[in-house]
């Protein structure tokens, strides 16, 4: 009898111990770029301090979306922490699936945050994801060729003034395009950038009604200005160009100026990968004076998905990653530029990270861009380069195509924006909006 | 009547297999050299084909990132678990199609080829819900059988196709001999088909050792094979293409090794029935 209990008490022993032991293992979706991959090299860092165990799972961007989204609206469980961008976070956060971010220790100093990536990440005020690091776009461009050519780049320049420094700077016998821009299709590629360049000319993708707005002169306006100044200046095949393929030519000496996300900063002044890591300076993305700039708001954030049964050993580390500390940690061993940028205020506080050549230029492209205010006229929905609504990636995607369509020649801007409107409206209506 | 073939034309006929073939191992070929280079020489206009500085750094890399034996034991033991089991299935299957077809045999075969028409992403939801009601997310077991039932209509078909070839007289004269239909499949009809079975085998086990929608969408830590240790490599933000390159030339290579060793079986097992 007693040797009965006793095995009994043993087996239920041995099963709260290993579900102890499985507590302790969080396993985190994530994104493969720079930083996320440095921050892996340090979750022993983490394991020691607390004894959890991290696992990692890394994806490129488009799975991952597609990876996490499918496991969080089937309350799937696979992930205790998901890397979702501003995107993401307000819609899931207003639906339930994410935990919120709140009871964050003192030394964490949530207010240390930059309101910008705060309020982005956020729903009715409540925080849903923390940021990892955070980025704005911003101006990148040849000291040397803008010199040759005669021109200053003004710290904050007009459309009309980069177009003009484009032309000069361009060398066709020389293989340098004056200008770089994102053309490839997809609504985080060439799509976010027209949608931010769209915002200081004055276009919106909605009006207060949820109409579709691409039947209006100002979007006309955008194409004509990106498409003139391209076929001008810019690289052959654009039209197919990304991130990736404008961080090659730029690196190469092939774009006199590059206009995309402040995060580049890093790999253009970086020696080992640039040829032109000497002569690069930074400005402001363009306006054309109607009170909006071009520069874009994204974060790549770290949330807990509400189905996940180890919130506190997934909050544990978020803080840790996320925190003052961490960013010490990466500057102690690997130099304060390589440190994760635009998340916290007290970075740029910071009298060593300031010597960092495009620190100043992140932070104030980081400040002046406005999600809840993102366009010269009144919008009803949140983000900059996007549209925080469920349906916007769909509706998006094939407008950006659309647009692709213009910049390989292969239609008008009329034509595509006619189809963009057409498409819009009847997505919107089937929506229910 | 013969046709004579001249030393010319036989030469011009080599040349332009080699063309062919070195066009189609091109993009493999290029991606093992640049594997071998800095991420810097692997984005250089014009273009390094071999005047570079070769290192193996890319791999070092990959290596101390990722737990490489892992995902490739889960890929192992997904690409052969799910043929094995879709050979089990398809060879009575294919048989019966075979040698005792019914009226609707044909509509059978066509009606499971459909099934391969349907994009994988329309039934990931429902395939997904499945697997969470019955435990099954993550682990091998579960992408076993599905990868097993994506490939069974191929198994079937091809199968199908070598059994065909087969006169039903051998059949017929085994069971006249007294042999069950287990003894007429396993000691007659196998043996016979040793051919085709294997090119069939190689081919799904390539197809299954490829397969990267169902393998990303259902795995996380535990079962994951080699395609997802290739998708985190791949970066939006970031030129990472040496080190996806050092990634993707060690995924691929257990099965190019594989089907260099297996060509002549694969060839064989291709062209069976084609030449009479």
């Amino acid at each position: 009898m007693y040797l009965k209990h006793a095995l009994r008490a043993a087996t239920a022993l041995t099963f709260v111990a290993t579900a102890a032991a499985h507590a302790q293992t969080i396993t985190i979706a994530t994104v493969n770029n720079g930083d996320m991959i440095r921050m892996q090299g340090y979750t022993d860092n983490f394991t020691e301090a607390t004894g959890i165990e991290v696992e990692w799972v890394t994806l490129e961007e488009n799975v991952l979306r597609q990876r996490v989204t499918t496991d969080i609206t089937t309350k799937g469980g696979q992930f205790d922490i998901m890397t979702i961008g501003m995107y993401e976070t307000p819609i899931w956060g207003a639906n339930g699936w994410l935990v919120p971010l709140d009871g964050l220790s003192d030394e964490y100093d949530v207010g240390d945050i930059l309101p910008a990536m705060s309020g982005g990440l956020s729903h009715e005020g409540t925080l849903y994801a923390a940021p990892f690091y955070g980025e704005s776009s911003m101006i990148m461009y040849r000291t040397d060729l803008m010199e040759k050519a005669g021109m200053e780049m003004p710290d904050a320049p007009t459309w009309e003034f980069i177009r003009e420094a484009a032309a000069a700077m361009t060398d066709r016998d020389a293989d340098i395009n004056g200008i770089c821009l994102r053309g490839k299709a997809g609504w985080g590629e060439g799509g976010a950038f027209i949608t931010a360049m769209s915002n200081s000319f004055g276009a919106r993708w909605f009006d207060e009604d949820w109409k579709p707005q691409f039947d209006q002169p100002e979007w006309a306006d955008t194409l004509n200005f990106y498409v003139g100044m391209m076929n001008e200046s810019g690289p052959a095949g654009y039209a197919t160009n990304g991130f990736n393929e404008n961080l090659s030519l730029f690196q190469q000496g092939k774009c006199g100026m590059w206009i995309d996300a402040t995060v580049a900063a890093s790999f253009v002044t970086n020696p080992t990968d640039s040829t032109v890591a000497d002569s690069v300076g930074f400005a402001l993305a363009p306006d054309t004076g109607l009170g909006k700039r071009s520069n874009w708001l994204w974060a790549w954030a770290l949330a807990i998905p509400a189905g996940t049964e180890q919130a506190d050993s997934a909050k544990q580390f978020i803080e840790w990653a996320t925190s003052k500390d961490y960013i010490d940690l990466v500057a102690e061993n690997e130099g304060w530029a390589n440190v994760p940028p635009g998340a916290r205020t007290s970075l740029y506080e910071n009298p060593n990270y300031q010597e960092v050549p495009f620190a100043k230029m992140t932070l104030e492209s980081i400040l002046s861009a406005d999600p809840n205010n993102p366009t010269v006229k009144p919008v009803p929905y949140v983000g900059i380069q996007f549209a925080a609504i469920p349906e916007f990636a769909g509706i998006a995607t094939q407008v950006s195509q659309e647009f692709s369509a213009v910049y390989a020649g292969q239609q008008t801007v009329e034509e595509a924006l006619a189809k963009a409107q057409a498409f819009t409206a009847e997505e919107m209506e089937a929506a229910g909006y | 009547m013969s046709r004579t073939v001249t030393t010319q034309r036989k030469s011009f006929n080599t040349a332009i297999a080699w063309v062919i073939g070195l066009l189609i191992f091109f993009p493999i070929l290029w991606t093992i050299l640049t594997s071998f280079k800095t991420e810097a020489q692997a984005i250089a206009s014009p273009p390094l084909f071999l005047n570079f500085d070769w290192t193996l750094e890319n791999y070092a890399v990959v290596q101390e990132r990722s737990d490489y034996m892992r995902f490739l034991w889960n890929s192992v033991i997904l690409a052969g678990g799910s043929t094995i089991l879709g050979v089990i299935i398809a060879v009575p299957a294919a048989w019966a199609m075979a040698f005792v077809p019914s009226k609707r045999t044909k509509d059978i075969l066509l009606w499971m080829l459909s099934t391969k028409m349907l994009p994988a992403v329309g039934v990931l939801y429902p395939i997904y819900l499945l697997f969470i009601r019955l435990g099954l997310l993550d682990s091998r077991a579960g992408l076993v059988v599905v990868l097993m039932l994506i490939n069974l209509p191929i198994i079937v078909w091809m199968l199908y196709t070598y059994f065909r070839e087969i006169p039903g007289e051998i059949l017929e004269a085994a069971r006249m001999d007294g042999a069950t239909l287990k003894e007429e499949i396993l000691y007659v009809l196998t043996p016979m088909a040793i051919p085709g079975i294997a090119s069939t085998v190689l081919l799904n086990f390539i197809l299954a050792w490829n397969e990267a929608f169902w393998t990303l969408n259902l795995t996380a830590v535990n079962a994951a094979p080699l395609t997802a240790f290739i998708a985190s490599y791949s970066s939006p933000e970031g030129l990472f293409f040496a080190k996806l390159s050092a990634a993707s030339t060690m995924a691929i290579a257990p099965i190019l090794i594989l089907g260099w060793f297996s060509q002549k079986q694969l060839v064989r097992g291709l062209t069976f029935g084609a030449v009479k």
